[in-house]
């Protein structure tokens, strides 16, 4: 086989072309990357809530949202929306009425991150994920990939923005806590860096065994969430998504990105190899 | 459609002069009222209509999307659809061009225009969901890139192809415009494109699948598995040869008296041949959603009213068009390879909006549904891709024959032949 000045600018342009693809994909190791600094969250004690909707006055008050009207009731249950970036649900349990705040759970690995192809949700180095408007282009694939259906697009608007909870990033950056946590009269809503938490959330279901379910969600959920929950009772009696498994989701879709390189640089040296094998006396290169 | 409404190209002579040929070209050729536009035109004006209202009044006003279900018939249909429908296109010119089965080569121009047509309309369709469109361009350029996302492949995927796929189609335009040196060189950029656009391709029609590996939880278990871009990337090849046929069967024709005798004579040996690679798709398709099945251990799901939906798609639009497609390559009967060809594209449809919608969130108490405004422009979206399909198709040398200087010159160059140009034969 004689290599013409053609084939050699075919399999360059082909080999430039992959590899021009390629480079981004280096980036995927910091797709799992664990980090070890230490990591903002806020622990949930739904044992001590108590239905007030103070943590969702201060968050519309923050936001400059309208404030909820509705109380929460076991027969009617709200979701987090465009003006609500936290609600407070109530759920009949076996232990009676029980009040859930849910709100972005602030995921590890979001799948949200992984699923945004403009970077425009970011997992901070502090713990909280945020959204940057100069860049979402709208495609609404986070909402489709949030596991617990966090983000919320602002369908009615032209200029329309994703709304989720940010953690209040711009009060964490500054020394202070979210507002939620600093509003709730119960100390049901604890910030603090994940680990502390952590270590507060085991030692109050060691120290009252008989209060706590031996469970706190989000600690492996979806790969562990930087927002945890206490309960009373088992978590599917609280609405909590229980089959959601731990592995982290930027997991699911790690084969096929890892595959897209290999075939990038096997498929076309084997198609030109075909086209080498299949050439006949009369055919030309 | 029928015959009055095309014509025969005319190509531009030596010394014309290139803005009034492209002027005089730009008029409509053919009989205006046919059925086919009288139904077609207004579904288009108002599907134009539509659009400019959905950018005047934003997607809340016009879409049935919401907070539960973010992506649409916009996504599920114009995109995940459509896309697998373009994959023609690579399968065409895999066969021609890698494996040179010089007897599909009379098929490439109008295989790689319909995939390129499809690309430019129904994932541009993708433009009217997005809800900040004016970012479009940030995937693409600046530091905004999300590598980790599949999302990212695709848009990347997207845009390269249709470049490839441009590429690969530009010899007709340059024939048509009787641009000699550059039809030259396009000539020589043809198997670089065909070979960069597969890969391209079987990457983001499996990618396409990927999208939904992120929703392990909310897609029903009997669609959910990790093989979803498998069975994107099979499926692809019979839905694109299910259009393949479709639109040769119609092209035919329609378009039959710019064919040569020659390649009427071969049309059914096309068709059969092109079934025949359907029907062994549709097979390991089958094969491997029963694997699957097999394998997510689901099958008590089968008897809940989403599994008798997905034996409807399996049985109805899998094992039925393998069956007819069997039948019809056999008995070489054009009804019979016409039916099985639709059928299975019906099945596609159903498919991906099992996936991209149906049984996505299955369990929600209220479930989406297209609104009207959706509807007719996903349909204007279509009829748009068949006009300018036709409009191309009756000026450039699509089914026609290239214009005579075409020969001389690949025989000159001693390059690969292009779509479109019968390969000339060794000099005796």
């Amino acid at each position: 086989m004689k290599t013409t000045r053609r084939k050699f600018l075919q399999c360059t342009g082909t080999a430039v072309g992959a590899s021009l693809l390629l480079g981004p994909n280096n980036a995927f190791g910091s797709m799992t990357e664990k980090d070890n600094s230490p990591q903002y969250g806020m622990l949930n004690d739904t044992t001590m809530c108590t239905g007030c909707q103070a943590c969702e006055q201060a968050c519309t008050a923050k936001n400059f949202f309208p404030e909820p009207e509705v109380k929460p009731e076991t027969e009617k249950q709200r979701s987090t929306g465009t003006e609500a970036l936290t609600v407070v649900n109530a759920h009949a349990t076996e232990k009676g009425t029980v009040f859930v705040k849910t709100q972005c759970m602030h995921c590890d690995q979001p799948a949200c991150v992984s699923a945004c192809l403009v970077n425009a949700m970011y997992k901070t180095d502090e713990g909280p994920v945020i959204w940057k408007e100069d860049k979402c282009m709208g495609c609404r694939y986070c909402m489709v990939a949030c596991p617990f259906d966090i983000p919320k697009f602002e369908y009615g608007s032209l200029n329309p923005k994703i709304r989720k909870c940010v953690m209040c990033f711009d009060r964490i950056g500054k020394g202070n806590i979210p507002v939620c946590a600093e509003a709730c009269p119960q100390e049901a809503i604890l910030f603090g860096t994940r680990e502390e938490l952590l270590e507060i959330a085991r030692k109050r279901i060691s120290d009252h065994p008989a209060k706590y379910v031996r469970h706190i969600y989000g600690e492996h959920e979806v790969g562990g969430t930087n927002i945890l929950y206490l309960a009373g009772v088992p978590f599917a009696q609280l609405g909590f998504r229980t089959d959601l498994g731990t592995i982290p989701y930027p997991e699911y879709t790690k084969t096929f990105l890892y595959s897209v390189p290999l075939a990038l640089l096997l498929a076309p040296a084997f198609m030109l190899g075909l086209r080498q094998a299949t050439k006949g006396k009369n055919d030309r290169d | 459609m029928n015959t009055s409404e095309t014509s025969t190209p005319t190509y531009r002579k030596v010394g014309q002069d290139m803005w009034k040929f492209i002027l005089a070209e730009l008029k409509p050729k053919g009989k205006l009222l046919t059925p086919f536009n009288i139904i077609s035109a207004p579904i288009i004006i108002l599907g134009l209509v539509l659009i400019v209202l959905r950018f005047a009044t934003g997607l809340g006003a016009t879409t049935n999307l919401n907070q539960e279900f973010p992506w649409g018939i916009w996504i599920g249909f114009d995109v995940v659809t459509g896309v697998a429908f373009a994959a023609g296109a690579y399968i065409v010119t895999f066969m021609v061009y890698v494996l040179r089965m010089e007897k599909y080569h009379s098929i490439v121009r109008a295989t790689v225009l319909n995939g390129f047509l499809a690309y430019i309309f129904y994932a541009g369709a993708l433009a009217l969901d997005l809800g900040r469109p004016w970012k479009i361009i940030n995937p693409i350029i600046g530091n905004s890139f999300g590598v980790s996302s599949v999302l990212f492949l695709v848009a990347w995927h997207f845009l390269l192809y249709m470049m490839a796929q441009f590429i690969e189609f530009s010899p007709a335009i340059a024939e048509w415009l009787g641009l000699r040196k550059l039809r030259k060189i396009l000539g020589t950029l043809t198997v670089g494109a065909v070979v960069f656009g597969i890969c391209l391709s079987m990457l983001h029609q499996s990618g396409l699948g990927a999208l939904f590996l992120l929703a392990p939880a909310k897609i029903h278990p009997l669609w959910y598995t990790e093989y979803i871009p498998v069975l994107f990337i099979v499926s692809s090849v019979f839905a694109g040869m299910s259009i393949v046929i479709i639109e040769g069967t119609i092209s035919h024709r329609v378009f039959g008296h710019q064919i040569s005798a020659e390649h009427h004579a071969k049309h059914m040996d096309i068709m059969v041949g092109l079934s025949r690679l359907a029907a062994a798709a549709l097979f390991v398709y089958f094969f491997m959603k029963v694997l699957v099945l097999i394998h997510g251990m689901h099958w008590h799901e089968l008897l809940t009213p989403m599994g008798y939906l997905y034996l409807f798609e399996v049985l109805g639009f899998v094992v039925l068009p393998f069956v007819i497609f069997v039948m019809g390559a056999k008995n070489r009967d054009r009804k019979l390879l016409l039916s099985g060809a639709v059928i299975s594209a019906l099945g596609i449809i159903i498919n991906r909006l099992n996936i991209s919608v149906i049984a996505f969130k299955w369990y929600a108490p209220v479930h989406y549904v297209p609104s009207w405004i959706e509807v007719v422009v996903t349909l204007a979206v279509v009829l748009g891709e068949i006009w300018a399909f036709r409009w191309v198709a009756n000026r450039m040398p699509v089914f026609a024959e290239s214009p005579r200087w075409v020969k001389n010159l690949d025989s000159e160059a001693g390059q690969s032949v292009p779509a479109g140009v019968v390969p000339v034969k060794a000099e005796k």
